[in-house]
C-alpha cells in the first residue's frame, strides 16, 4: 500500500530532517509512529499525505510513484486517505454534521444518500447531540472527535492521525484509540503519530520510531 | 501491553437524534467574499462602458446620416461677376444640371432664400442688391449613382464662368475622420474599462481566496480537486458579475431612455439646439439597447473569466 525507499526530506537549503527512510505499510495494518518532539513525525505524515514531496528517494502510494503525480491525481489519492491533524482543521461556518459530511460532498454524493451514515457515526463518537453545533462552541475533545469522524466517514484505505489524543483526557483518549482499532478491523491501515507512551501501551502494534531523522521499526 | 477494552457504542451516553434532511451551508461562506464592493465596481465599469458605447453609436449613426445626406447632394455656387447677369447664369447652370444623368432634382436658391441663409449672421431686412453674395444651386443625386463631375464642371463653367461645383468631398472626409476618431476613442475607453474591470476582479478574487485559505486547505485534505474548489468560488463571482452588469447596463439603458426627455428640457437653448443638430434626438435605436445589454453580459463573463483565472493561479500556490 505504501512503500518508502531511501527517502530523504529537507526544507529549503536546511539539513535533512528525514534520512534514508525505508519501510512498507501493508494493507489492514496498525502502527504507531513515535519519537521525540521535533523528530519529524508530522513531516513524515505530510509525506504520506502528499502535502510534501521527498527531496530524494522513492515514495510509492497505492501503486503510484508520487513524483509522477499531477495535482488532480493527488486529489484522487487523497480521497483514499483520511487525516486527523493536531489543530483539527474544522470549518467554522459549517456544523459538526456538515464538517463530517464534507468528504461526501466533495465526491458529489446527494445528502439523502449519506445522511444516516453521518448521523450514525456522529452518534457513535458521542456527538449525536452536537451535530448542529458550530466548531467554535465545541470543546477540544468534541473537535477532536469531529475531526476523527470526518477522517473516517468515507472509510479510507489509510488513516493518518497526528497526536489524536493530545487534546483529550486519558479516558477519552482510550475511547478514541478503540475507534481507530475498530476502523482497522474493518480494513483500514492506521498510522497514529504520538509520543504518548501510555496510549501505545494500551494496544499491541507495530512501532515506527523516528530518531535523529532515521526510522527504526519494532514489529 | 494490555489488550483493548471491548468496543462500546459511545452514542449510548447521549440522547439519540433522528436523521432528517438538512439545508447544507455553502462550502464558501457568502460573507467571506467582498461582494458589495465588487458588485459596485462591476456596475460602475459596466455603466461607463455602456455610456461610452451608446455615445459612440449615437455619434457614428449621426455622422453616417450626415454623410449620406451630404454625399447625396452637389452644391453649385454662382458668384456675381461684372458684365454678367447673375439671374441668367443661375438659370443656365440650372438647365445644364438638369440635363446631367444621375441628378434627380435641382433647386436654385432665390434671392430671398439666399438672404434667409445669411440672416443668422447678417440680420434680417438684408438687401442682397448691395452685396456681392453668390447664389447657391443644390442638386440631389440619384442614390447609388456617381455622376461624371468633370463633365458637369466643364458644362457649368461653360455657361457660367464664375460658377464652382462642390461635391462636399472634403467635408465628408472630415466627417469620416471625426466619426472614426470618435469610434476609436470609444473603443480605447472600452478597452481601458475592461482592463480596469479585470484588474479589480482579480484583486477581489485574490482577496477572497486569501480570506478563505483555511477552507481551501481543508478541501484539499478531503480530496477536493482544484477544479471542484474553483467552481465553488466561481459561482459567487459569476453571480456578482451578473448582478453588477445588470445594475450598470440597466442604469445606462435608463439613462438613454430618459435622455430624450432630458434633451427636450434644453431645446430652444443655444446649447440644446447645437446638440440636437449634432446628435439628433439623442435617442438610441433598439439595436443600440441590444448592444448595451450584450455588453453587460460580456462584462459579467469577463468578471467570471478573470476570477476563474485568478482562482486557479491562487490554488496552485495553496497546498
Amino acid at each position: 500500500m505504501v512503500r518508502f525507499e531511501n527517502v530523504g526530506l529537507r526544507y529549503g537549503l536546511g539539513p535533512e530532517i528525514l534520512r534514508d527512510l525505508n519501510f512498507v505499510i501493508p494493507p489492514h495494518s496498525f502502527q504507531f509512529l513515535t519519537g521525540p518532539s521535533g523528530a519529524g513525525k508530522t513531516s513524515l505524515l505530510k509525506l504520506l499525505f502528499l502535502s510534501l514531496r521527498p527531496t530524494r528517494g522513492l515514495v510509492n502510494l497505492f501503486g503510484s510513484d508520487v513524483s509522477l503525480l499531477v495535482k488532480d491525481e493527488v486529489a484522487d489519492l487523497r480521497k483514499r486517505i483520511g487525516i486527523v491533524l493536531q489543530d483539527f482543521r474544522l470549518l467554522d461556518h459549517m456544523t459538526t454534521y456538515e464538517n463530517v459530511a464534507l468528504p461526501f460532498r466533495v465526491i458529489g454524493r446527494e445528502e439523502s444518500t449519506y445522511r444516516k451514515e453521518v448521523i450514525d457515526l456522529l452518534k457513535w463518537v458521542g456527538l449525536g447531540e452536537r451535530m448542529d453545533a458550530l466548531p467554535p462552541i465545541l470543546s477540544g475533545g468534541e473537535k477532536q472527535r469531529a475531526a476523527i469522524a470526518r477522517a473516517v466517514i468515507s472509510r479510507p484505505q489509510l488513516l493518518l492521525a497526528d497526536e489524536p489524543t493530545g487534546n483529550v483526557d486519558p479516558t477519552l483518549g482510550r475511547r478514541l484509540l478503540r475507534l481507530f482499532i475498530e476502523l482497522n478491523k474493518s480494513g483500514t491501515a492506521v498510522i497514529i503519530a504520538t509520543h504518548d507512551i501510555t496510549l501505545m501501551d494500551q494496544y499491541e502494534a507495530r512501532r515506527l520510531v523516528l530518531h535523529q531523522g532515521r526510522l527504526h521499526i519494532y514489529e | 501491553m494490555n489488550n483493548p477494552e471491548p468496543l462500546v457504542d459511545l452514542a449510548q451516553e447521549r440522547p439519540q437524534v433522528p436523521a432528517q434532511a438538512r439545508n447544507l451551508s455553502p462550502i464558501v461562506p457568502r460573507a467571506s467574499i467582498a461582494g458589495r464592493a465588487l458588485v459596485a465596481v462591476v456596475a460602475i465599469m459596466t455603466f461607463l462602458a455602456s455610456i461610452t458605447t451608446g455615445a459612440v453609436l449615437l455619434v457614428s449613426a449621426s455622422a453616417a446620416e450626415w454623410q449620406s445626406d451630404v454625399a447625396s447632394e452637389i452644391t453649385v455656387q454662382v458668384r456675381p461677376q461684372n458684365g454678367r447677369d447673375l439671374e441668367r447664369d443661375v438659370a443656365a447652370v440650372t438647365d445644364a444640371m438638369r440635363k446631367q444623368i444621375g441628378i434627380i432634382d435641382v433647386k436654385p436658391f432665390t434671392k430671398d432664400e439666399s438672404a434667409g441663409l445669411l440672416e443668422p449672421w447678417l440680420g434680417s431686412g438684408l438687401s442682397l442688391d448691395d452685396l456681392p453674395v453668390p447664389r447657391v444651386i443644390v442638386a440631389r443625386l440619384q442614390p447609388g449613382t456617381a455622376p461624371d463631375l468633370t463633365a458637369l464642371r466643364g458644362r457649368v463653367v461653360q455657361v457660367a464662368p464664375s460658377a464652382s461645383v462642390d461635391d462636399h468631398r472634403a467635408w465628408i472626409e472630415r466627417m469620416r475622420t471625426m466619426s472614426n476618431a470618435t469610434v476609436a476613442a470609444g473603443v480605447g475607453i472600452l478597452a481601458l474599462v475592461i482592463i480596469a474591470t479585470i484588474i479589480s476582479v482579480s484583486f477581489a478574487t485574490r482577496g477572497a481566496m486569501a480570506a478563505n485559505r483555511p477552507i481551501v486547505e481543508v478541501l484539499h485534505f478531503v480530496g477536493a480537486a482544484d477544479g471542484w474548489i474553483a467552481n465553488r468560488f466561481f459561482r459567487h463571482f459569476l453571480l456578482l458579475g451578473l448582478e453588477g452588469g445588470l445594475i450598470g447596463g440597466g442604469g445606462a439603458m435608463l439613462f438613454f431612455g430618459f435622455s430624450e426627455s432630458i434633451a427636450g428640457w434644453f431645446s430652444g437653448t443655444p446649447v440644446g439646439d447645437q446638440f440636437t443638430a449634432l446628435l439628433g434626438t439623442f435617442s438610441l435605436r433598439p439595436s443600440g439597447y441590444l448592444v448595451v445589454a450584450a455588453q453587460a453580459v460580456v462584462i459579467a463573463a469577463i468578471t467570471a473569466w478573470a476570477s476563474r483565472r485568478t482562482l486557479f493561479a491562487t490554488l496552485d500556490e495553496i497546498e
